[in-house]
């Protein structure tokens, strides 16, 4: 299992070194980062551009500057942001586990719902309750993730104002945490992060489970229908233990393979829904990224996020021996 | 599908007058199918309404993208869908963006498609090195967030809507490339290529003639969804400000103009977000449909 492991790392590294290499060249042949400091008024001194240009490496070719930027990553060094006042290694890390947090507890939650919604709907095909989660299903698999985030963010300002009261505040519909706790303590502190996260995880949740529960409930149909779950009901098995201990265990690695694919796709839309909460995450930095042109910000940013979609692809990968008992990875 | 289901003439049955079964080509036997799904027919028809009525109306409605006198109107009969701020026709607004987004769309979904298949049948017909390389590169792209390097590649350009769909439709090729993949895989093994083969077909004869028209079905299916899955990433790019630029419009732009004003001037956030709804939905219902037809398990006949 480790050696397995190790060898999956081993394709996926060179992998996410290509495309590092290739989304680098992209960025730094095109758009100027210094443009906002030539458009100033009254003109920032030719000296001040010039400084500025060697701090950031533009005084480079770019060949010499992917392999600075290479042997930076090797010593731990990200390289230097276009914000004089920031740096990279600190920003991107404490942006990067206010995202986690979002993204692994929206996934929680949605694996949750599409399990149970999927295995009910199976279990009681074509009846009301069915037809119902299908219909959902559906609707929140059309509806674009900004759309819904707002929707729930307005309905959150709108139940909050519902007793009249404006100081009253029953969900954060702002923020990643409060700027400013009259009492401080670390329970206080946990529940504060605890109310801004409701709504954002909630958005994506929804987003995501609706196709993972279409997926759940065509593969418990698919186990439900086949010859094992027929034998142990006819050897005279509780019906609930066929399903949980039988039918689930099987009916969930066809889940466990597209959750994990689907990882990417989460922390997509995390970057959507943290820029309606206006939440300090990953989001915004790339945007802002992005926007000033700050090419290794960038680059710091996609290297986190592959590096992240390939660790859950192998804890997805680990997780079929569990799963699934033909697989054995020795 | 094509190949192995015609029925050659050698083995067709001889003409015997009163008790006769008509054949069936492959093609009428899936349209016969998808016709039967009431859900899927309902959103084909109501999809060709929107994109009438996104292109028609939009040359015959009276107002244009310039501002109005009337600012800030909620619904009326002047303005069906009211007006904003500066006093745009929400209505015409709406058309537009309508019109940008289903472009886009389509767009995404044609790109992706026919660079998908020919990336994935390559890959699974030839094996090997060439399969390895080709995949390495899909994972390439699957590895990092569509939207981020979307957002990436689109601020190095201008927002023209053709780039948008290149980009998106680059991006999604790859998932494509790896379905046809996995379809080509299955169909290389099988008898009727190695016929081919032995007949001296040429590898871009086989390809062309004989696997690809062998994985329609679920190309068809994926490039439906694509549709969906093009306007959905389109309006998500635009809404970050990635996307189609001002003055130009697109649904997911129109959302992001009403996003600080929900709750003083509802109607312009709804009315662009029930289209990209409307229009995914639909889509899906389609693919669903498709999916269906194109399902060779699918009988009618109870088992």
């Amino acid at each position: 299992m480790f050696a397995f492991a190790a060898r999956r790392l081993m394709i996926s590294i060179p992998v996410l070194l290509v495309a590092s290499f290739m989304v680098f060249v992209m960025i730094t042949t095109s758009g100027d980062p210094l443009q906002a400091l030539r458009v100033t008024n009254p003109p920032t001194p030719p000296e001040t551009i010039a400084l500025e240009a060697h701090r950031l490496h533009l005084d480079m070719p770019w060949y010499e500057r992917y392999f600075n930027w290479f042997g930076g990553l090797l010593r731990g060094d990200l390289g230097p942001s276009v914000n004089v006042r920031e740096n990279i290694n600190e920003e991107v890390w404490s942006r990067f586990f206010v995202t986690l947090r979002l993204v692994l507890l929206a996934m929680v939650l949605a694996l949750i719902m599409a399990i149970v919604s999927g295995v009910v709907s199976a279990v009681r095909q074509y009846s009301k309750v069915d037809y119902s989660m299908t219909f959902l299903g559906f609707l929140f698999l059309a509806m674009p993730s900004f759309w819904l985030a707002i929707l729930l963010k307005e309905a959150g300002i709108f139940l909050n104002q519902v007793d009249g009261d404006s100081d009253s505040r029953i969900f954060f519909t702002y923020g990643d945490r409060s700027a400013f706790l009259e009492d401080p303590t670390a329970w206080n502190r946990f529940t504060d992060v605890a109310g801004h996260m409701i709504l954002p995880t909630l958005a994506l949740a929804l987003i995501t489970f609706a196709s993972w529960s279409r997926f759940q409930r065509s593969s418990m149909l698919e186990v439900l229908g086949s010859d094992y779950i027929r034998l142990a009901r006819a050897k005279g098995l509780r019906w609930r233990k066929v399903l949980t201990k039988h039918a689930l265990r099987t009916a969930l690695i066809p889940l466990t393979t597209v959750s994990a694919l689907d990882f990417a796709g989460i922390l997509g839309g995390a970057v959507i829904t943290e820029t309606i909460f206006g939440w300090h995450g990953m989001g915004q930095y790339l945007t802002d990224s992005i926007n000033t042109r700050d090419a290794y910000a960038l680059m710091a940013w996609l290297l986190l996020a592959g590096s992240i979609v390939v660790i859950v692809n192998l804890i997805a990968d680990l997780l079929y021996g569990v799963l699934d008992p033909r697989i054995r990875h020795d | 599908m094509t190949d192995q289901l015609e029925v050659t003439p050698a083995t067709k049955a001889p003409e015997t007058g009163g008790f006769g079964v008509r054949e069936r080509t492959q093609t009428e036997i899936v349209v016969r199918r998808f016709l039967r799904h009431k859900l899927a027919v309902g959103s084909l028809v109501l999809l060709i309404l929107i994109v009438i009525i996104a292109y028609g109306g939009a040359a015959l409605w009276k107002y244009d993208l310039h501002s109005t006198p009337d600012i800030s109107q909620p619904p009326s009969w002047e303005h069906p869908f009211g007006t904003d701020g500066p006093g745009h026709d929400w209505l015409a607004r709406v058309l537009r963006g309508l019109q940008q987004s289903i472009k886009i769309a389509l767009s995404v979904a044609l790109i992706g498609t026919v660079l998908g298949t020919i990336w994935g049948s390559i890959a699974g017909y030839f094996g090997r090195h060439v399969d390895n390389a080709l995949m390495r590169l899909a994972d390439l792209v699957i590895i990092l967030p569509g939207i981020a390097v979307a957002a990436t590649l689109a601020s190095l350009g201008e927002g023209t809507w053709w780039m948008i769909a290149v980009i998106i439709g680059g991006l999604a090729s790859a998932n494509v490339s790896r379905l046809i993949r996995g379809v080509v895989l299955s169909l290389r093994e099988q008898d009727f290529i190695e016929a081919a083969k032995a007949l001296g077909a040429s590898d871009t004869r086989i390809i062309l003639r004989h696997l690809v028209p062998n994985a329609l079905g679920p190309t068809i299916v994926s490039a439906t969804i694509l549709v969906a899955v093009g306007i959905l990433a389109e309006t998500g790019l635009s809404f970050l400000g990635f996307g189609v630029q001002s003055p130009d419009t697109s649904l997911g732009l129109l959302v992001q103009e009403a996003a600080g004003a929900v709750n003083t001037r509802p109607w312009l956030f709804y009315f662009p977000g029930l289209f990209i709804i409307l229009i995914a939905l639909t889509i899906n219902f389609i693919g669903d449909g498709l999916r269906d037809a194109f399902d060779p398990k699918q009988t009618r006949v109870r088992q």
